[in-house]
Formats: structure tokens, C-alpha cells, sequence
């Protein structure tokens, strides 16, 4: 059981003790701090938020300089909220949050911002088919089609798939299997690929059982 | 590559390989296991193409097997390759030999033998 933010480092692939290659992609959990205990009697519910990286004083914005200096944290880049139950025993602002709460085998889910494809067709976008390259057609190889009726009902409905802009969303990768874990450099490696480009930050959390 | 990358591929390494080229004939030396059992298969043929590098490198052996030809791909880090000797040095003039495959008889496996000098060491 555990939870902790990461930044995504790249993939590469690791061989299992069957000899098999598995494709993993590299994190670097930490160090990451507790930077806020939150409770239900001030916040009305009980989370841990939680800090990574290291960054410069001068690179902080002054309320987020005091909102670490509270906790008693180096200043970070980024802070995300876990539920207490994620984590073993009591945690204080300032207590380090490791990879070690994480065993080698455990299914987690992963939460990113995917890479933003900017203002994408629908032929990527939605998967549509396109329209036909040959038969006496132009500009219609990755035109959406019809988008709607005529008079009736005279308008298109809202919902409607079309271009527009894609990526950049949150996504959560479910059911990834940790494959080895590097304290000493706290590095997680997780079977498959994780949301959002390299050196983007994501979120671990392991799989309630 | 990224540092921490390489840290990790470098938990990974296989046996110690040598130098190889597209061209060379080499032997390799691969576990199998059939039920139980493990045993060891050399597979012997020509370098016919190598990609990436680190752990992720690879290369393709093409033998004539019967008069069909096979070719395996091997990552050469994986932990199945038992060893990997170099049998002939071959003198190509590009990186990947797949006009190899069109060639039949005699000529199908043909590649100029290069001479290397013996390193002191």
C-alpha cells in the first residue's frame, strides 16, 4: 500500500525471472515530503498532501514559499492530495514519503496529464474511418461526414464528435504492475507506459484490494 | 540518454559480448528449456542487422537451415543468451545485409572476410 507522485523518466525494458523481456517505464518517486496534514475538523476531511523535486527559492511563488516553509520542506514543484488510508501509521508535515511503501508485484494505477496533440481531426481525435482517397473525391480523405440532419431537426446536437482539442487531459492508467524498486535512487519501474511525456509529473496509487 | 536510465539498464546487463558487426558469423549460445529441463541450442549464422543499444540492442542472425533460410532476432542482453563468440570476421559496406535473403546456394551466406588486427591485450 501506498501512494507518492513521480516524475516520469522514460521506458526501457527489464528481464523477469522467467527471462522474459517486459516493457517498463522509469519513475522517479521522490524525495517527496508531507507538506500539509489536512483534517476533517478544519478541512472536513482527512488527506495528506504530498511535495516532490527540489526548486529554487526564488523560482516559488511567496504564498507557496510560506506553505512550505510551514511544513518545514525545501521548496518543490508540485503538491497532490492522498487519502490517509493510502499510507501506513500517522503522517506529519515534513515526513518523507517513500517508494519503500510500494513492494515489487503490486498493482497500481497511474494519473497523468497526457501529451497535448493540439487541435486534433476527428480521424484522430474520434477514430472516425475518413472518407474514401479514390472514386473522383477531394478533400475528403479526413473529413468527418455528415454531422447531422437537414430541416428537421435544423440543428446539430449538442456532443456532436468533431475536431477540436485533444490531449493534455487527465488520465489514469489502472491495473500497472510494479516491477522493481530502486530506493536508493527512488525509482519505481512499472510494467507498460504512463501518461504524459517525459520529465511530466504523475500520480501512484496503489489498487485497493 | 538519461542518466537515471542508464542506471537502471545497467542492473540488466547480459553476458559480456563481443564486438559485433553486420557480417560477422557468429555462434550463440541459447538456454532452453524443454519441459523441465534446460539445455543449451547454438544457433550459427550471419549478422545480417544490429539495432539499439544497451539493453535494448538486438541484432539478426540468418542461417540456411536445410536449404530454408531462418533468421532469429536475439537481444543480446537477454538473459537466454547463454554466450556469444564471433566466429569470421565480415567486411560489409552497409548496416543492414538483407539482400542476403534474395541470394540462394552457395552465394546466400557469402560475405567478405575482414582481417583484424589482434589487440595487444
Amino acid at each position: 500500500m501506498g501512494a507518492i507522485l513521480g516524475k516520469k523518466i522514460g521506458m526501457t525494458r527489464l528481464y523477469n525471472e522467467k527471462r522474459e523481456a517486459v516493457p517498463c517505464t522509469i519513475i522517479q518517486a521522490g524525495p517527496c515530503f508531507v507538506t500539509q496534514v489536512k483534517s476533517a475538523g478544519i478541512d472536513g476531511y482527512d488527506a495528506y498532501q504530498v511535495g516532490i523535486g527540489e526548486r529554487k527559492e526564488a523560482k516559488v511563488t511567496k504564498p507557496m514559499l510560506g506553505h512550505y516553509k510551514k511544513a518545514g520542506v525545501a521548496p518543490g514543484y508540485m503538491t497532490a492530495e492522498f487519502d490517509t488510508s493510502m499510507f501506513d501509521g500517522e503522517l506529519t508535515a515534513g515526513s518523507p514519503v517513500l517508494v519503500e511503501s510500494f513492494t515489487e508485484g503490486e498493482i497500481v494505477k497511474v494519473q497523468g496529464v497526457s501529451k497535448g496533440k493540439g487541435f486534433a481531426g476527428v480521424v484522430k481525435r474520434h477514430n472516425f474511418g475518413g472518407g474514401q482517397r479514390t472514386h473522383g473525391q477531394s478533400d475528403r480523405l479526413r473529413a468527418p461526414g455528415s454531422i447531422g440532419g437537414a430541416s428537421d431537426p435544423s440543428k446539430t446536437f449538442k456532443g456532436t464528435k468533431m475536431g477540436g482539442r485533444m490531449g493534455s487531459d487527465t488520465i489514469t492508467v489502472r491495473n500497472l504492475q510494479v516491477i522493481k524498486i530502486m530506493p536508493e535512487s527512488s525509482l519505481i519501474m512499472v510494467k507498460g507506459s504512463v501518461p504524459g511525456p517525459k520529465n511530466s509529473y504523475v500520480r501512484i496509487v496503489s489498487t485497493k484490494k | 540518454m538519461d542518466q537515471l536510465i542508464q542506471l537502471v539498464e545497467a542492473t540488466q546487463a547480459g553476458v559480456e559480448t563481443p564486438d559485433i558487426y553486420p557480417g560477422d558469423s557468429v555462434r550463440i549460445q541459447l538456454r532452453v528449456i524443454e519441459g523441465e529441463k534446460e539445455r543449451l541450442q547454438a544457433f550459427d549464422g550471419v549478422v545480417i542487422s544490429d539495432r539499439g543499444a544497451g539493453t535494448n540492442k538486438t541484432i539478426t542472425v540468418r542461417k540456411i537451415s536445410h536449404g530454408v533460410g531462418v533468421e532469429r532476432i536475439i537481444p543480446i542482453n537477454s538473459p537466454n543468451v547463454e554466450s556469444v563468440t564471433v566466429l569470421k570476421h565480415g567486411k560489409a559496406r552497409r548496416s543492414k545485409l538483407f539482400y542476403l535473403r534474395k541470394r540462394t546456394g552457395k552465394a546466400a551466406l557469402k560475405v567478405k572476410e575482414r582481417k583484424v588486427a589482434e589487440k595487444a591485450s
